[in-house]
């Protein structure tokens, strides 16, 4: 299906950067040609009823990984990309951990090819290092000319401060954005969940809150000599939060993310061993998920990122030790926000479309189409969400080529209805339409 | 045979009165044992298997043993003759193994957790953690408190509670499937558990444990100690980067004859083997009459009759020793 040429969304309620009202919005030609009350819509137009729902622009992921190439059993760009649409998102970063890793102009062509036709918006992120190995600078400059806004080894951190520092000092001149996983290496080696008291019973090797802290602490530092703009990844302790918190207050160009199963589980989620529920950074205990609700509430976190990251079943069948880290999220993301923070669904839209999207460079003032106000004159790249829905999570029923979602089974509030990605609605009552 | 589990993953699935059941029935078992002809028909007709994905001698030819004497089918699977080494997966291994009929699946692992994923994905079959990772290795414990039970005066009245018993465990705790099997089991029975080594060598948490103090001054607690467990500093696991070298973690913990005499003179000695002589225990200590590491060795047969029979009999046990 290809975008019509007149859509009219009508029963809404329209909730941007702006604010809300009560507004029907025309399309016509993939661009926002009018919002108000009332509209009336030709015969030939398509028509999405959004009555009961919020319609806003679409969801941006900061933190997504669609696997391709290298692990497309696991999940392809066009599962992933189906899944986002799922979720509300009509923009992901991919993560550069493929393989080949996206270290490259022609790794970056690559994916940028095979997200022709994707079902959402695909920005690549760029890796800070050749072959995220650590050892000397990616070719950061050529991949900023090809639209790359952010740059993670993510999966690894930078271990090397000295080369940290040397790549935020280049990264000032690009006016690009550095993305951190925190997690020094010396030590997390080994460690397969939090250490603390679940894995001390469990007989499992840690990765203690420190391995996340000292990195963040040492980019801070960076961050103020060097002025270049660091944005944390999947932030996941009390202590990482309250150092993003402080630097800021000091103003430190950071930024920070969190990630929904950071918000939703704890470690003790890992005492059936099943790998589901291993990830990195790992799930830690009750007071650092309160910490990072604390951080959404009070706006030490700018995003709410997925890191959707799919594992073959078969990989997530290994022992819990030798399995590999990561969950889906694309699909369950928004749900779990409206379903477990105590924040109004403007506030969850923002961490979740808005703001996301002006640290990847996608806004309408980074020369993008995403997260701006749906306004006339803007490319419609909207999502609808039905915000007292109720729905069950079932594994089998996701677009992921993938199963390993932590949340099979639990009912969540909150459902996206339609996607409109430029003027073509891609999902219609929560059905992909392609 | 009240509420005993459908598995033993871990020292947790026991409460005091399944522990004492065990030791109980052992003492029927630990009898068929001394006899000319040590077989009694107790599980006739069922069939075992020893998983053994990590080596370990003395552990399957114990778990195998047991089988044997209670007239079991017994089928020895080791991760280096079959076809996990071809690649299969975990859950195939099991999945093929249940498709030829098992009732008991005996499972060592060098991963934590794997009995424990092994039992949800089974069905009528029951699991034995024979030692998984840092985890469990229950019937370790098991053993050890049968032979403690022994030498307070062996299935007597009241001997199956521990009160005021002082149990000392000394060495690389945070490595160790046996001391956390150990602590749970003695805590069970009302032992006053104290543990010593240094810092690196214990859980990142000890939130929780059922223990009664924690020392780095193996000196100071040998007066008050009426059993002392010793464990193997495990290089293998890595475990000699916890302490700068093997001679200072010696002269701190090693349990040497001058350490021995401190000891209070009704106090015994168990170690779960295999020792390391010269390390953590001093090879005249291993010999004293207070040490009872080979009687561990042998009531381990006994203990592992009984939490097999336990699982999978039916009937009394009278006409099962019998």
């Amino acid at each position: 299906m290809s975008a019509p040429h007149e859509l009219v969304i009508r029963g809404g309620t329209v909730v941007d950067a702006s604010g809300e009202r009560r507004a029907d919005v025309r399309v016509v030609d993939g661009e926002v040609v009018e919002v108000a009350e009332g509209l009336e819509a030709p015969g030939s137009a398509t028509v999405l009823d959004a009555g009961g729902c919020v319609v806003a622009p679409g969801l941006v992921d900061l933190h997504t990984h669609l696997r391709e190439p290298g692990r497309e059993e696991a999940e392809t760009v066009e599962s992933g990309t189906r899944a986002a649409a799922l979720g509300g998102f009509t923009a992901v970063v991919a993560m550069p951990n493929t393989d080949p890793p996206l270290d490259s102009a022609e790794s970056v062509r690559n994916v940028y090819a095979l997200a022709q036709g994707a079902m959402a918006q695909v920005a690549v992120a760029g890796a800070i290092t050749v072959g995220r190995a650590g050892e000397r600078l990616a070719p950061m400059a050529e991949l900023a000319a090809l639209g790359v806004h952010l740059f993670t080894d993510d999966g690894d951190g930078v271990q090397s401060a000295g080369l940290m520092r040397r790549a935020l000092q280049y990264a000032t001149g690009l006016g690009v954005v550095l993305g951190q996983h925190c997690e020094d290496r010396s030590l997390a080696a080994g460690g397969t969940m939090h250490e603390g008291a679940w894995s001390s019973r469990l007989g499992l090797p840690g990765m203690p809150s420190e391995a996340e802290e000292v990195m963040v602490a040492r980019d801070i530092a960076l961050a103020r000599a060097t002025g270049g703009r660091v944005h944390f990844l999947h932030l996941s302790t009390a202590g990482s939060i309250d150092l993003v918190r402080r630097a800021r207050a000091g103003g430190v160009p950071v930024t920070a993310e969190v990630a929904p199963h950071h918000f939703t589980l704890t470690d003790g989620y890992a005492s059936g061993y099943d790998p589901v529920f291993k990830v990195n950074p790992p799930l830690r205990p009750q007071d650092d998920v309160d910490a990072v609700k604390a951080a959404l509430v009070d706006g030490t976190a700018d995003a709410i990122a997925t890191d959707h990251a799919p594992h073959a079943p078969e990989l997530k069948d290994l022992p819990f030790d030798q399995a590999p880290p990561g969950m889906l999220g694309l699909q369950t993301a928004l749900a779990l926000a409206v379903t477990e923070l105590d924040l109004p669904l403007a506030r969850i839209l923002a961490l979740l479309s808005w703001q996301p999207a002006v640290i990847a460079g996608l806004d309408p003032a980074g020369g993008g189409t995403q997260g701006g106000t749906v306004a006339t004159g803007s490319v419609a790249n909207l999502c609808v969400v039905d915000p007292t829905a109720t729905w069950t999570v079932d594994p089998t029923a996701l677009a992921s080529r993938s199963r390993n979602t932590p949340y099979a089974g639990r009912t969540l509030t909150g459902r996206v209805r339609h996607t409109v990605l430029a003027g073509e609605p891609v999902v219609i009552d929560a059905e992909a339409q392609r | 045979m009240s509420h005993f589990p459908a598995h033993l993953l871990s020292m947790d699935d026991l409460d005091a009165d399944a522990i004492g059941e065990v030791l109980r029935v052992a003492d029927s078992f630990a009898e068929v044992g001394r006899r000319a002809n040590p077989k009694v028909p107790a599980l006739r007709g069922r069939t075992v298997a020893t998983l053994f994905f990590e080596d370990s001698t003395r552990t399957r030819m114990s778990f195998e043993t047991a089988a044997k004497r209670m007239s079991a089918d017994v089928l020895s699977f080791s991760a280096g003759s079959s076809s996990v080494k071809k690649g299969e997966s975990l859950r195939d291994t099991i999945e093929t193994i249940q498709a030829i009929g098992m009732d008991a699946v005996i499972i060592r692992h060098s991963s934590s957790g794997v009995p424990a994923r092994v039992a949800e994905w089974v069905d009528h079959c029951a699991v034995v953690n024979a030692g998984d990772g840092w985890h469990q290795h229950p019937t370790q414990a098991l053993l050890d408190l049968y032979t403690v039970r022994q030498s307070l005066g062996g299935g007597q009245e009241g001997t199956d509670r521990f009160d005021g018993l002082r149990v000392t465990i000394v060495g690389d705790i945070r490595h160790s499937r046996v001391a956390r099997s150990q602590i749970t089991a003695y805590a069970a029975l009302g032992a006053e558990v104290t543990l010593v080594a240094p810092a690196t060598l214990l859980p990142p948490s000890l939130d929780g444990w059922p223990i009664a103090a924690v020392s780095h001054d193996l000196d100071a607690v040998l007066g008050a100690t009426d059993v002392i467990s010793l464990l193997r500093l495990q290089a293998e696991r890595g475990s000699g980067a916890y302490v700068p070298t093997m001679r200072e973690y010696s002269a701190g913990y090693a349990l040497t004859a001058r350490r021995a005499l401190q000891l209070p003179p009704e106090a015994i000695i168990l170690h779960p083997g295999p020792m390391v002589r010269g390390v953590e225990i001093a090879s005249e200590v291993a010999e004293l009459p207070s040490a009872r590491i080979t009687d561990q060795v042998g009531n381990g047969v006994a203990v592992r009759m009984a939490v097999l029979f336990l699982l999978l009999g039916q009937g009394s046990l009278d006409g099962a020793a019998a």
